[in-house]
């Protein structure tokens, strides 16, 4: 989980640095140059399996460790004062992963369907075009500002939990590995959220 | 007499491995602020054997925090409401009158309830065979100074030797896994030198050990960290991890 999350971690600041240009307000022509590159670098779209890769070995090895585990507690207990102490994102990991991956399943078929297996993709309308379609409904909105929710408390947890389990624990750097977790996890989920919201109330063109 | 508690006990009863169990609700009266937890327990064990019935089965020996053998889960939290301290630390005064408190055993598939509110831990007892032992010579001990060891590590190694084996980490886990338990008793031997000979092989057999006993995977939840009543810290997981990297690249 550890790995796997570290380089999901590490592909989702590619993924918001490239997306945050919409916010330049240049309609969407730096934005639209970095989909082009995306979309065509050999590189790329090599990472691109390595990531669909990745993602899926997260998934199944999270979804291996759920079953797993509740075996470990046949008869459950009657009363849990878990908030005593633990997070409650830290023990709500899988419900957080599977609302993400439905997240991701509607995401996907917006974007990388649209631009990926359809011919569709033209000059005259462009990915950044297509934000502006997709974010017009106020249903679609709610649907990715929740997704971005689930994501925050889904990094704040699993960034610093992915060094525990790698064995990276250490008085020196373990409060500023959980500062920088925190901050990512912000920063992450609220830019992502912040894009839908400024399509549509049409604060960038 | 004033002050004190009348409370009413939900209590985990089973009578044996193969049963299944149930609560049962049992009125107290008159509980002294001052007693420990057991001792209220021990009251109403009185009154069940005056009646005639089958007193609350429930470990318990040096009554002093040190020993381990006390394991109730009460109101949801192992060694109940305080932190750092076992359930006969626990006193009276942390409830309130006409309170209802839920008693259950330790809930995990490696730790079968035995009867009632008494668990077998000798899964814990496994795992320590599998690889937490030393090497030494025979013979007089030597010169208490001979082997230099680093301060903090000293420390750190003292710190995990703290844990009472008392399995409230397994209880607390929401996998029920005995990572930490077993990652201190790991680190009191990966930090000092009369660790060293075995240290290839310990934590590879010791891990392998916690699996076949059937404790759950660690998600780093924390909430081991919090129950411990000997305040054992999750770094030592950390080191536990390290220590099984290392083993698995070295070992043959």
């Amino acid at each position: 989980m550890a790995i796997t999350g570290l380089f999901l971690i590490s592909f989702l600041i590619v993924h918001c640095g490239l997306n945050a240009t919409i916010f330049l307000n240049d309609g969407g022509v730096a934005f639209n140059e970095g989909a082009e590159f995306m979309g065509t670098n050999p590189v790329i779209r090599t990472m691109e399996i390595v990531l669909f890769a990745g993602l899926l070995l997260h998934i199944f090895d999270g979804l291996r460790l759920w079953l797993d585990n509740k075996k470990k507690r046949p008869v459950a207990y009657a009363v849990v004062d878990g908030s005593a102490n633990s997070k409650w994102y830290s023990r709500s990991m899988g419900l957080l992963g599977t609302l993400l991956l439905l997240f991701l399943i509607i995401h996907l078929k917006h974007f990388w369907y649209f631009s990926r297996l359809t011919n569709d993709l033209t000059e005259a309308h462009t990915l950044y075009n297509e934000m502006q379609i997709v974010f017009a409904s106020p249903i679609v909105v709610v649907i990715y500002v929740l997704g971005c929710i689930s994501l925050g408390y889904h990094l704040l947890h699993g960034f610093q939990s992915a060094f525990q389990s790698l064995g990276w624990n250490h008085p020196k750097y373990s409060p500023t590995i959980k500062s920088i977790g925190a901050i990512y996890a912000v920063v992450i989920s609220a830019t992502f959220a912040s894009m839908p919201i400024a399509f549509y109330f049409h604060l960038i063109h | 007499m004033e002050g004190n508690l009348n409370l009413t006990l939900k209590i985990w009863r089973q009578k044996n491995t193969q049963t299944a169990g149930k609560f049962e609700t049992y009125q107290v009266s008159g509980i002294s602020t001052d007693m420990s937890f057991l001792e209220m327990i021990d009251v109403l064990n009185n009154r069940l054997i005056e009646e005639g019935d089958d007193p609350v089965a429930f470990d318990h020996d040096c009554r002093e925090g040190i020993c381990g053998m006390c394991s109730m889960y009460i109101n949801g939290r192992p060694h109940g409401p305080n932190r750092g301290v076992t359930t006969c630390q626990l006193h009276m005064r942390s409830f309130k009158d006409g309170e209802t408190i839920t008693v259950e055993p330790w809930r995990a598939s490696a730790f079968p309830v035995i009867k009632d509110l008494v668990v077998n831990r000798s899964a814990f007892d496994r795992i320590i065979a599998a690889g937490g032992f030393i090497s030494v010579n025979t013979g007089n001990a030597q010169d208490a100074n001979n082997l230099p060891i680093n301060k903090d590590n000293a420390d750190d190694a003292f710190a995990a030797a703290a844990c009472i084996g008392c399995g409230a980490c397994v209880a607390a886990c929401k996998n029920a896994s005995a990572m930490l338990f077993t990652s201190a008793k790991i680190s009191q031997l990966a930090l000092l030198p009369q660790g060293q000979i075995e240290a290839a092989t310990r934590a590879q057999a010791m891990v392998a050990q916690m699996d076949e006993e059937g404790f759950g995977a660690c998600s780093n939840t924390g909430a081991c960290e919090a129950e411990c009543p000997k305040g054992i810290s999750i770094e030592n997981i950390a080191r536990m991890n390290r220590e099984y990297f290392s083993a698995t690249f070295s070992s043959k």
